[in-house]
Order: C-alpha cells, then structure tokens, then sequence
C-alpha cells in the first residue's frame, strides 16, 4: 500500500524526469495522483464542490507546469504539498466556493512518520478485515492508483458509491491501524 | 481527459525549459538597477552636490542604511515566495530591520528637536517630490520583478507581489535618497514609507492579478 510516499524515493524519480527520463516521470506523476487524490477525497470529499479527479488533473497540470521550480537539494514533499494546496484552494475559489485547507492536511498524507511503524503485513490483515466492497474500493485505488472514476466503472458502482466506500474503509483501517484522524 | 492518458501526454515531455526562479529574478534585478537609474537620471539629473559631505552625517547615512536594509531584506526573501514550500519566515524577519532602523532614529530625533521643529522637519520640503518619483522611479523595477515572479509558482501571490513591491521600493528609495536633501528620520519615516507603501500595494494587487498560475 502506497498512500505513503517516502521523500527519497520522490525525489529520485523526480530527479531521473528532469534529467529525461519518461518512465520516472510517469511514476512520479502517478504517485502524485494518488496522493492528491487521497487528501482531496478523503479530506475534502466526498460531497464536496468539486470533483475530485478533476482537481487530481488540475494538480498533475501545475505540478508539470511548475517542475522547474523544484530546486533538487530541497525537499520535495514540501514542495508538492505546497503546489497540491494551492491547485485546490485556487480550483476551489474559481468556482465560488470559500475553502480553507489547511497545508497541514496535505502534508499529513505525504509524511510519513507510519511508514516504518506500519508494516505491509498489517496493511494487508487490516485491508483484509474490511468488507468486501469497500476491500475491493480501497484496494483498486490505493493500491493499484486507480481513479475513482475507473474503479466506479470496473465495480458497477457510481461514483458516489465508491467515494463513500473508500472514505469508510480508510476510516475502517486507520482505526485499525489504531490512528486518529484529526 | 482521463488522469491515465494525462500523466502518459505529461510524461511525454519530463524536461523542464522554463527558466528557474532565481535565476529569473537575478536577471529581472540586474534590469531593474539600470532601469531605475535611466529613470531617475531624466526625472531628478543628478544626486545632490553635497552627497560626499553629507554621507557623513548620520541622519543621511541612517537614511541609506534604512533604504538598503529594505533592498536587501526583500532581495533575499522574494526568491523563497517563488518556490512552493519555501521556508520563508526567518527571512522575514529581516524586512524588520528597515523600521526598527527608523523608529530608533525617530527616537532620537524627536528627542534632540525643540518641540516645534518636529513638524517642519518632517514636512520637510520635498515631500511631494518625493511620493511622485518613488514610485516612478520603482515603475520599471516592479514590472521586471512581477515578470520574473509569474516565471516561478507563487503559492501566495499578493504576498509575492508586495514583497516584490518592497524590493522595487527599496531601490528606489536608495537611489531617490541620494538626491533627496531631506535628512530628517521624521522625514524619511514618513514620506519613504508611504512611497515604499505605495508600490507595495501595486505590487501586491498586480501579484494577485498576474502571479497566479
């Protein structure tokens, strides 16, 4: 399970695009996809103003846009988690709606201060004890890096549906995991 | 578009062109300087014939430590506001410098001033000259500065643009300050700041006009 990006591995990917490399760019931007969608659906949605994926795309854009703006001694999480904020409280305020986001949530996803308590057997029992919809829901998008939309389509499910079932079962599973959400 | 064809047609293409911030921003400030002198050079002539003399004093030389400290302290903070998750608080700190240098200067002026010399000395008598050449004087400067900022992402762009705003205004002011014959911390607390206050205030509504992305 992905939710979790560990800094290193960023950067290297990132820095291997900058030098040209389309693979590393790729993964990147797909790890970053999940990430941003991840805080937006977990912490802004479901129900929220704006959809998701596209507030995911919107980012991926500006992230792409902006890439120059990465210097490769710094950072990278800050820098995402900088540009990820911003995409959405902009997205949020063209479309009339007042959002306040604190950077803090996006920078909750990205740190990952779990990443070495939680191992990938725990994830594994505790994906396991959720019900079987919401398994398959959580899985395909965490793990696979599926969006919404195609998971929605793959299972049957609206995408309402899906987005209700992968806030439950992340809920479901950090409890497990004995975590709080704020 | 769906997000798997978008990351494919981004990917594409991993190679940054775009120029990074810094060094957008050196270039627009080694621009500016010229600029700002060109102006200052038809607007004013020339600096006060007095300025070797007069470097001496401590109210001048207090004047061009003021305008410089703020030149510098917005040098080096405006990069930071081009980066996403840029620290910059510690570098704001040192945009105190400049008023913390002119309240102790006012300080002591008021307390070295009979009662009624205070107003005249902080009417001076060029203060319209002044609020007019600023920021006319920082017009060219502000509008690289703002170019160069569009070139980086700004996540706070109003904040961006004021601070480029303070840049602008603290070269003008330096250059402004060596032809300006009003010495008085009264003086230059009151008219440098309102003019320093005025391109920062066009700095930040064009910043959060045109430094979005």
């Amino acid at each position: 399970m992905r939710v979790v990006q560990d800094e290193a591995t960023l950067a290297a990917l990132m820095t291997a695009a900058l030098d040209g490399d389309e693979a590393a760019y790729a993964q990147f931007l797909r790890r970053t996809a999940g990430f941003v969608r991840t805080v937006v659906v977990h912490r802004i949605g479901p129900g929220g103003p704006v959809d998701a994926e596209d507030l995911v795309q919107e980012t991926l854009l500006a992230v792409h846009l902006k890439r120059h703006t990465w210097r490769r001694d710094r950072p990278i999480k800050p820098w995402l988690a900088a540009i990820a904020r911003y995409k959405v409280v902009d997205s949020f305020r063209r479309r009339g709606v007042r959002a306040e986001v604190d950077i803090a949530d996006f920078e909750e996803v990205l740190a990952a201060p779990q990443a070495e308590t939680v191992s990938e057997r725990e994830v594994d029992q505790a994906l396991a004890a959720l019900a079987p919809g919401q398994r398959s829901v959580v899985s395909a998008i965490t793990v696979e890096g599926r969006s919404i939309r195609e998971t929605a389509a793959s299972l049957g499910m609206t995408e309402g549906a899906v987005r209700v079932s992968l806030h439950r079962g992340l809920a479901a599973i950090r409890s497990r995991l004995g975590r709080t959400d704020r | 578009m769906n997000t798997d064809d978008l990351i494919a047609s981004l990917a594409s293409d991993p190679r940054p062109r775009a120029v990074p911030p810094g060094r957008a921003l050196a270039l627009a400030f080694g621009l500016a300087l010229p600029a700002a002198l060109a102006v200052f050079a038809i607007a004013l002539g020339a600096p006060r014939p007095d300025l070797a003399a007069a470097l001496a004093t401590p109210a001048f030389a207090t004047k061009l430590a003021a305008t410089l400290s703020l030149l510098l302290a917005a040098l080096l903070l405006l990069p930071a506001m081009a980066l996403p998750g840029a620290r910059t608080a510690p570098r704001r700190l040192a945009l105190m410098v400049p008023p913390a240098l002119l309240a102790l200067a006012v300080g002591a002026e008021i307390a070295r001033l009979p009662g009624e010399a205070v107003m005249p000395a902080l009417l001076g008598s060029n203060a319209l000259v002044c609020l007019v050449n600023v920021p006319l004087i920082g017009a060219a400067p502000l509008a690289l500065l703002l170019l160069a900022l569009r070139q980086g992402a700004p996540t706070r762009p109003a904040a961006a643009g004021l601070v480029a705003g303070l840049l602008a205004g603290g070269i003008a002011t330096a250059i402004y300050a060596t032809h300006c014959t009003d010495d008085s911390p009264l003086f230059v607390a009151t008219w440098y700041t309102l003019s320093v206050g005025i391109l920062a205030v066009a700095g930040a509504l064009a910043g959060r006009r045109w430094a979005r992305w």
